[in-house]
């Protein structure tokens, strides 16, 4: 039986670390609410975006433009990966990055090479030791997406992709379905898939200034640009939420412990004494 | 039909800054100012960075900044599409560059650190060999 003394030790170090973990899920809780209202801030930019892109292309079925191009052999891959750039948020990047690993083992058997993009610290260092050819990468990116930040990053995907250096573009994140609940998806962002880019809701002759392949070429650009960013802020609403949920189960495991401890305590320090009560009668009835 | 209004939004990727009615709207077009009056023609241009004046009905004006982007113009409703930063064929290219810069150079430390790696587990082998060479001779 551990001594009493060791058990105060132990029972103080826990206290400690289920204050780190207390603060940290009541921070994670606050930004968790900022990083939903971003996320859902950026939806009617990509929504708009979205019915721009799908009304020139449906408008203009002469000009093809190189994202919605299907291209029959796929030889090189390019993946863009986003995570979290901290760690102490659950299983989330575990479970985003076991799924790229799996379809990354696939594509090495089936001979496709990836190239990589990394957003985000745990992604970037998880593909680093894996020995991914890593194209670009964006790390630190704070709690608030900046489109700034990730301009360069994703230019150097989509010109690897407009150049054929690789043939099909993914993207993975976790989405966020709700406080309890996110999954990680893995898809194909180009080429442009019909469904994914949907059909225009009305159709009008517009008048582009300066020529419709000019401005196609833009709004392809941005959609695509939009798309990302949408994932990154969804991606940050998971962080958050799943921090703030595994930060309270470890605080609840804390004080669960606590209580454990302090039982064992109490016991212990009761059986000291009523050992040594027992010692003085003993040797009081011995005299 | 002086007061005939049209519905404006004005969006980001990061957020949506404006949505409401207007009377009147002046933007920074490609090539050159667009003033547009409700029941404009179907339009979709580029516009630089500037300012967009909004005429909301009342006389109130709005004036919002914006980077540049994307003008959407439909019949009832102008969308401008605004981008969060000041792009640029040259400064896109700029940032997609630094970004290859980068990530070379974090390909060479990694291959240092790879080294590093190696060099160090030779080391801690060789270590654990030392220490069961003593322990042998001890005995």
């Amino acid at each position: 039986m551990p001594g009493t003394k060791e058990i105060r030790v132990k029972i103080k170090s826990v206290q400690n670390t289920r204050k780190i973990t207390k603060a940290m899920e009541m921070v994670a809780a606050s930004k968790m609410r900022k990083a939903q209202d971003r996320m859902r801030h950026a939806r009617p930019y990509g929504e708009k975006i979205r019915n721009v892109a799908a009304h020139i292309s449906h408008a203009n079925p002469e000009y093809r433009h190189p994202f919605l191009v299907h291209r029959d052999s796929v030889k090189r891959v390019g993946l863009i990966v986003i995570t979290t750039d901290k760690g102490l948020c659950g299983a989330l990047n575990t479970n985003l990055l076991r799924m790229v690993l799996n379809q990354y083992k696939t594509w090495q058997t089936a001979g496709e090479e990836v190239d990589v993009c990394a957003i985000g610290n745990k992604g970037f260092t998880f593909m680093q030791r894996l020995g991914a050819n890593i194209a670009s990468h964006a790390v630190q990116i704070g709690d608030k997406p900046q489109m700034d930040k990730l301009i360069g990053t994703i230019k150097v995907m989509l010109d690897g992709y407009i150049k054929d250096r690789f043939d099909r573009l993914l993207i993975g994140y976790t989405r966020f379905l709700n406080t309890m609940k996110q999954e990680p998806v893995l898809e194909q962002l180009l080429p442009l898939s019909g469904e994914r880019l949907g059909a225009p809701e009305t159709v009008w002759d517009y008048l582009y200034e300066p020529e419709a392949k000019a401005v196609l070429d833009q709004v392809m650009t941005r959609y695509i640009e939009a798309i990302i960013f949408q994932a990154v802020a969804e991606n940050m609403a998971s962080e958050q939420s799943s921090r703030m949920v595994a930060m309270k189960a470890a605080s609840d495991n804390a004080r669960d412990l606590i209580d454990e401890l302090t039982l064992i305590y109490n016991k212990n320090r009761q059986a000291g004494i009523t050992k040594e009560l027992s010692e003085i009668v003993g040797g009081a009835a011995a005299v | 039909m002086a007061n005939a209004t049209i519905q404006v939004d004005v969006v980001s990727a990061e957020a949506s800054i404006f949505s409401g009615a207007a009377e009147f709207v002046v933007l920074p077009g490609e090539s050159g100012e667009l003033g547009i009056y409700p029941r404009h023609a179907p339009l979709i241009t580029r516009i630089k960075a500037g300012a967009v004046r909004i005429q909301k009905p009342g006389g109130e004006e709005e004036l919002i900044f914006v980077a540049g982007g994307i003008l959407e113009i439909q019949p009832k409703v102008i969308t401008v599409l605004a981008d969060t930063a000041i792009r640029g064929h040259d400064l896109d290219e700029a940032k997609a560059n630094e970004a290859i810069k980068k990530a070379e150079e974090a390909r060479r430390s990694a291959k240092d650190k790879q080294e590093i790696a190696v060099v160090e587990g030779e080391l801690s082998m060789l270590a654990a060999q030392l220490a069961a060479i003593r322990k042998l001779r001890k005995k």
